[in-house]
């Protein structure tokens, strides 16, 4: 892990959405450092996706409102109650990349046209440059014969190619950060590992700090330097990837990395966690995951502070370290 | 640049896969050639040697057909054909400029009520329902009656008594797009709303907006009819295929031609521009081959 003053910071994002009682994003902080990939794991509905909105500054105004949340960017600061993420930073130093790749191009306008949208908009180029720009970048991300894909539209590419244009077209003006929701979770598994492997090879060649949000732990063992796992809008865990992997201490971390099917090893029945994540309505008070935790205790209806529990890695959770826990529980 | 543009040498550029899938749409084409051709007749009738379609000539009212009069003449004596050509002047004029009327204010309207949603939303939908309230017939004449009898009032009185339908279908349909994620994506890459809206929405909410004006502006040529038969619209002795239409009513027993021909160009404009409303929006989408 590349040892820098972070690209970006997040501290302290708080978020709720209009009509719910409790937080949807709490006291969420993160960090990234410029060639590194920090993974954001969590189950659906956890508040990953929300946290990357806020941060490009993409939540529809007056659907949220942001409690607090101080996002520093290059040494820019930004205090999300106030300031606007400024659109020149989307698309330009900050990039994104959604889910479906399937749905997120204009279907009208051919793909060269709207990658050359995006550099025009961001360098003020000349349409000739920013066609030449979008040719390198789609011969960038790997896509056959870009001359010819240049003028074709959304419709005559698959799942993974369009994915590829999606990446050419955040990656078109050279971000420093680049956010991906869920890049690979609508692409099958043999294209998945390829996109994977290209924004891997793209962010080790340009040096971009990148956030990848997943819910695929393999995806995070596969390119994470760090990890961050969140539960009901909580960070609870977050630190080096191979600690998390191996020396996991939040509750819930442990029951993820034992739910992961392995092939090795003798045949059983996959471990899952019990219960379901609450809804937001029902979220419990203090350590939102004690209602399936096993070690849950009295001490756990006050929110747990993060403790530190090695170098970088830090738990929320009242009993961490680890064999703390093991002795409270017998 | 030498280098795409050899490349992409081979493709046929956007203007010519359009046209060329428009030529293969058999029926588009039909409707493409109908109202071409009363766009040229009225385009040309000045110079068309044909007699001035306000002359009367009582010697000769209500004759059918013949070698003097091809369309017969009317209950005073006037040349239906030149009438008739004349008359479609008048005619696609108000079609046209009317339903332009209702595109160009209802369109920006319903696209700014639909994506900023809001209380602007609300303002220009409860205006729009208020509207929609009164029948658009009703609506036209009162409209016309308020601002005075001209064929140009008659264009404006339709022109906003259609403005609400492109209002609320273009809401409605924004409301649809606006969701879609390539419009996030677009946010995302930092286009300024300005864009996003002449960019992403517009062109992706055009289809059903270009089908409902074509069928529109069969229904504002025949609305056009409507006013100038309650003398609100083209004024005697000026003619339009609707006050003739109106007129040749009465005479249907002893002179049915005076009404056959109107009749027939009236339907064969609408046919026109519905066929070619439909094929404009096949050949415009590309997903569609």
């Amino acid at each position: 892990m590349p040892d820098q003053s972070p690209l970006l910071s997040l501290s302290k994002l708080s978020l709720r959405f209009k009509g719910q009682p409790v937080c949807a994003v709490e006291d969420v902080s993160l960090s990234v450092a410029a060639g590194e990939i920090l993974c954001v794991v969590g189950e659906s509905g956890c508040g990953k996706s929300v946290t990357a909105m806020a941060l490009m500054g993409l939540l529809p105004p007056g659907a949220a409102e942001i409690h607090g949340g101080v996002m520093t960017f290059d040494g820019q600061a930004f205090d999300l109650t106030k300031d606007r993420v400024p659109s020149d930073l989307r698309g330009g130093r900050i990039a994104m990349i959604f889910q479906e790749p399937m749905t997120s191009l204009n279907p009208v306008f051919r793909v060269g046209e709207q990658i050359a949208e995006s550099v025009q908009r961001h360098s003020g180029c000349s349409r000739g440059d920013a066609r030449l720009r979008s040719l390198e970048m789609l011969r960038c991300v790997g896509l056959p014969s870009p001359e010819r894909l240049l003028d074709q539209y959304p419709h005559q590419f698959s799942g993974g190619q369009r994915q590829r244009v999606m990446i050419a077209m955040a990656l078109a003006n050279d971000p420093r950060l680049l956010i991906a929701d869920e890049p690979t979770t609508a692409l099958d598994v043999t294209i998945q590992a390829q996109i994977l492997n290209l924004i891997r090879d793209l962010q080790r060649d340009t040096g971009m700090g990148t956030i990848m949000i997943t819910h695929d732990l393999g995806v995070v063992a596969d390119v994470a330097d760090t990890v961050a796992v969140m539960y009901g809008g909580h960070i609870v865990e977050s630190g080096p990837m191979t600690e998390i992997f191996e020396n996991p201490q939040h509750p819930y971390t442990i029951g993820l990395m034992a739910s992961v099917p392995r092939l090795s090893g003798p045949r059983q029945r996959l471990t899952t966690i019990n219960g379901t994540v609450p809804s937001i309505r029902q979220m419990p008070s203090g350590c939102r995951f004690r209602t399936r935790c096993a070690f849950a205790a009295e001490t756990c209806s006050t929110r747990p502070a993060q403790a530190e529990v090695g170098p970088d890695h830090s738990v929320a959770c009242h009993f961490a370290p680890l064999e703390q826990m093991l002795k409270v529980a017998g | 640049m030498a280098l795409v543009d050899q490349d992409t040498a081979d493709l046929p550029a956007p203007e010519n896969r359009v046209w060329k899938k428009f030529r293969g749409h058999s029926s588009a084409m039909l409707g493409g050639v109908l109202v071409t051709f009363f766009l040229a007749v009225a385009l040309l009738a000045p110079i068309l040697p044909i007699p001035d379609p306000a002359a009367t000539d009582w010697g000769a009212v209500r004759q059918a057909p013949s070698a003097a009069h091809w369309m017969g003449t009317d209950e005073i004596g006037r040349d239906v054909l030149s009438r008739m050509i004349w008359g479609a002047q008048a005619s696609l004029l108000a079609g046209v400029i009317s339903v332009g009327i209702a595109v160009i204010i209802g369109v920006p309207l319903g696209i700014i009520a639909g994506y900023f949603g809001g209380w602007i939303d609300a303002v220009i939908s409860r205006c729009t329902e208020a509207l929609l309230a009164a029948p658009f017939l009703i609506l036209a004449i009162a409209l016309a009656a308020f601002l005075g009898p001209s064929l140009t009032n008659a264009m404006i009185a339709i022109g906003i008594s259609a403005t609400p339908l492109f209002i609320r279908l273009t809401r409605g349909q924004v409301i649809n797009v606006k969701v879609e994620d390539y419009v996030e994506s677009a946010r995302a890459i930092g286009l300024p709303t300005r864009l996003i809206l002449s960019r992403y929405i517009f062109p992706n909410v055009l289809p059903p907006i270009l089908v409902q004006a074509t069928l529109t502006i069969a229904t504002a040529i025949i609305a056009e009819a409507s006013l100038s038969f309650l003398g609100l619209g083209q004024q005697p002795p000026a003619p339009s295929w609707g006050s003739m239409l109106n007129t040749a009513k009465n005479f249907l027993n002893q002179a049915p031609w005076m009404a056959l021909y109107p009749g027939i160009a009236i339907f064969l404009v609408v046919l026109g521009f519905n066929l070619l409303g439909d094929g404009l929006r096949d050949a415009l989408d590309p997903r569609e081959h």
